[in-house]
């Protein structure tokens, strides 16, 4: 693993993206002027915001007290019994809301509040992160509008029914494949049409810069916790690889962060293969992309030879997206992070035997990084953690049906 | 000289520029829809160039982008379309779409085609202006291509100013904050902003686009600025069957109610 890393590059530059957002030759902010200023806002004033002692202090105390962190480190014994090797996983599915997505949300809504913002507005593919999003608007009293794929709406409507709970409006995408895509288009567009008094909670480290840093930093505290876990529970904080699931990569950016610059530490994210990597339906994109511009930033795209956005297809919602993150798009680059394929059969199979070993029922989303398990050959001395990013209840309609 | 400077160069008051879909209605009708624009008397010619993702748009130009997308239009058949358009017309011409489908196709390639079939301008709103210095500015010229920015509501004057710098031929005023196809009216927000824009003394003549159907929106902007640009209405004209003539002048003339 180590010899395949560009040794050209500052692994540091892979966290943290230089001032225009780049991430090596990945990054930026591609946006119409329609959206400069609000873009130009959050750009100018994200950092002095959340390193404020302040902000710190109010965000740390609603990830404790609200939304339940610290999260379990959890050493799956059968699991690891199963693979001959010893398997942690980050618990996320038991923080408030079932996944991941509220540590970015919580720290969002307190910026968005900290900008004088009064309107939220959220693109969901899973519908994860767009209940994490109504559910901070609810705890601080402001208006939320979710942008959902028609398809999306459809396939996880438990989650529509929650965010309308919360008091959220849930607007259906209805261009493209009525997915994650088209569900940020709009969002986008609203966004150009509420310059001043709105605030795009975007779910992913994805977009123009400044949020795929915005969304890593507020993630990180995944990685914060587990090398601080691991050291209690194995005495290193130090594992030998860390296993995520990567649709636009949030939690993967939050379980990796921490070890981006510990160079033993193996990397690796599961895309998903939907059909199959060269089925035609799949949502592999670093596997099949090329660098390409989507929803304001340059990363790896799925797309044509003339440059038009490819339909991505996935079994999961929240990984059914044509893009990834920029800082995904750079680790793989330069051999920092490797990121493999997991079809919706592979995922299946893993989301039922976790079920069945340890009484755990994933999220489609996350199986596909328990599916990893299947392919790498992990060691008796070897400790492994696999990010668990959310819980499986809403995904009961697919894992239920014959 | 470039038409559009040829243009300006003694028309500056209501300029009427005319955006469409290249291969939307018909994918074939690229080069008819220009020609019959000019002779019905559009000064500038806006042929947008189909995504599959864009995000400023409105629902008008999303659907005819799609279209003409599902119909096998790309770069390539554009160009080609293009090829013999300087025999029919000397109307100037503006290439208006994102950025990726540019930059797959190439940014040297893209300018030199541009060159080749006669275009004078590029309107790429998706980027930014230090990428147009680094990457784009230099093949631009030598290419003899008009860069043509955005300006909004929001912009602060000073940016104004960098953006009517980096302009050549126009700078391209937003009228409200909202995707193409919005249409409110102007009310007295939006034409302090027109005049504001107005008393800055740019350097390039202003059009104002996003919102104008009518001949009233025109004539509104035309009172303040160098002109106007029309887009969506004009989409949803050639999908009621109305003329390229038909439209132009109902834009152009108040038209009397029966």
């Amino acid at each position: 693993m180590k010899s395949n890393i560009d040794m050209a590059i500052d692994l540091a530059s892979l966290r943290n993206p230089d001032a225009k957002g780049f991430y090596g030759p990945f990054g930026g902010a591609f946006v119409p002027e329609m959206l400069f200023p609000n873009v130009e806002e959050l750009r100018s004033r994200y950092l002095e915001i959340i390193e404020s002692e302040a902000f710190r202090q109010e965000f740390l105390g609603l990830l404790r007290d609200y939304a339940g962190r610290p999260t379990p480190l959890y050493f799956a014994k059968r699991l690891s019994e199963k693979y001959g090797t010893n398997l942690y996983l980050k618990r996320e599915d038991l923080c408030h809301t079932g996944a991941h997505k509220i540590n970015n949300t919580i720290g969002q809504i307190l910026l968005a509040r900290h900008l004088g913002k009064r309107r939220i507005i959220a693109e969901t593919g899973a519908g994860q992160h767009g209940v994490a999003t109504a559910t901070v608007c609810a705890l601080m009293g402001m208006e939320c509008v979710v942008y959902m794929g028609a398809l999306d709406m459809e396939r996880q409507s438990p989650n529509v029914a929650r965010m309308r709970m919360l008091g959220a409006t849930v607007v259906p995408a209805t261009s493209g494949n009525q997915t994650l895509k088209d569900a940020t288009n709009e969002a986008i567009r609203d966004w150009i049409c509420h310059p001043t008094d709105t605030h795009y909670i975007i779910g992913s480290v994805v977009g123009p810069h400044p949020y795929p840093d915005l969304v890593a930093r507020l993630q990180s505290v995944i990685s914060e916790e587990m090398r601080r876990q691991l050291a209690e529970k194995t005495g290193s904080e130090i594992p030998t690889a860390v296993l995520a699931c990567v649709g636009g990569g949030s939690n993967a950016a939050g379980a990796f962060y921490h070890y981006i610059e510990e160079e033993s530490v193996q990397l690796y994210g599961a895309e998903a293969a939907g059909h199959g990597v060269h089925s035609g339906e799949t949502a592999a994109t670093i596997a099949l992309g090329k660098p390409g511009i989507l929803h304001g930033s340059l990363s790896m795209l799925m797309q044509t030879d003339d440059g038009q956005v490819v339909e991505p297809y996935s079994i999961s919602a929240g990984l059914d997206y044509p893009g990834v993150g920029p800082m995904h798009a750079a680790l793989a680059h330069f051999g920092r992070a490797k990121y493999l394929s997991v079809t919706d059969e592979q995922a299946l199979q893993a989301a039922h035997q976790l079920a069945r070993l340890e009484g755990i029922i994933p999220a489609l989303e996350s199986a596909h990084a328990l599916a990893l398990l299947e392919e790498l050959p992990f060691g008796k001395k070897d400790v492994v953690v696999v990010c668990l990013s959310g819980r499986g209840d809403k995904d009961m309609g697919v894992y239920g049906a014959p | 000289m470039n038409n559009l400077n040829k243009l300006f160069g003694k028309k500056r008051e209501n300029v009427l520029a005319v955006y469409f879909t290249a291969g939307y209605p018909k994918v074939d009708g690229t080069a008819d829809t220009i020609v019959e624009l000019a002779e019905a008397g559009a000064d500038i010619v806006e042929v947008g160039m189909p995504f599959s993702d864009p995000l400023a748009d409105g629902p008008t130009i999303q659907q005819s982008s799609k279209v003409a997308l599902d119909q096998g239009m790309s770069l390539v058949r554009l160009f080609s379309q293009l090829e013999n358009i300087r025999q029919r017309t000397s109307v100037p011409l503006v290439l208006m779409g994102y950025l990726n489908p540019v930059l797959q196709f190439g940014l040297k390639r893209f300018c030199q085609r541009c060159r080749e079939v006669g275009v004078d301008g590029l309107i790429l709103p998706d980027m930014p202006m230090d990428f147009f210095e680094e990457n784009c500015k230099a093949l631009f010229e030598a290419n003899g291509l008009c860069s043509i920015f955005l300006v909004t509501p929001q912009t602060p004057d000073e940016r104004i100013r960098q953006l009517d710098a980096a302009s050549t031929g126009f700078l391209y005023a937003v009228s409200t904050n909202s995707t193409t196809g919005s249409s409110r009216g102007f009310g007295p927000e939006q034409q302090a902003y027109f005049q504001k824009l107005a008393a800055m003394n740019l350097k390039n003549p202003v059009l104002v686009g996003f919102g104008i159907s009518t001949h009233e929106d025109f004539s509104t902007v035309c009172r303040h600025l160098n002109g106007g640009v029309v887009g969506s209405a004009f989409i949803r004209a050639q999908e009621q069957g109305i003329s390229e003539k038909a439209f132009v002048k109902n834009l152009r003339e108040r038209q009397v109610v029966s």
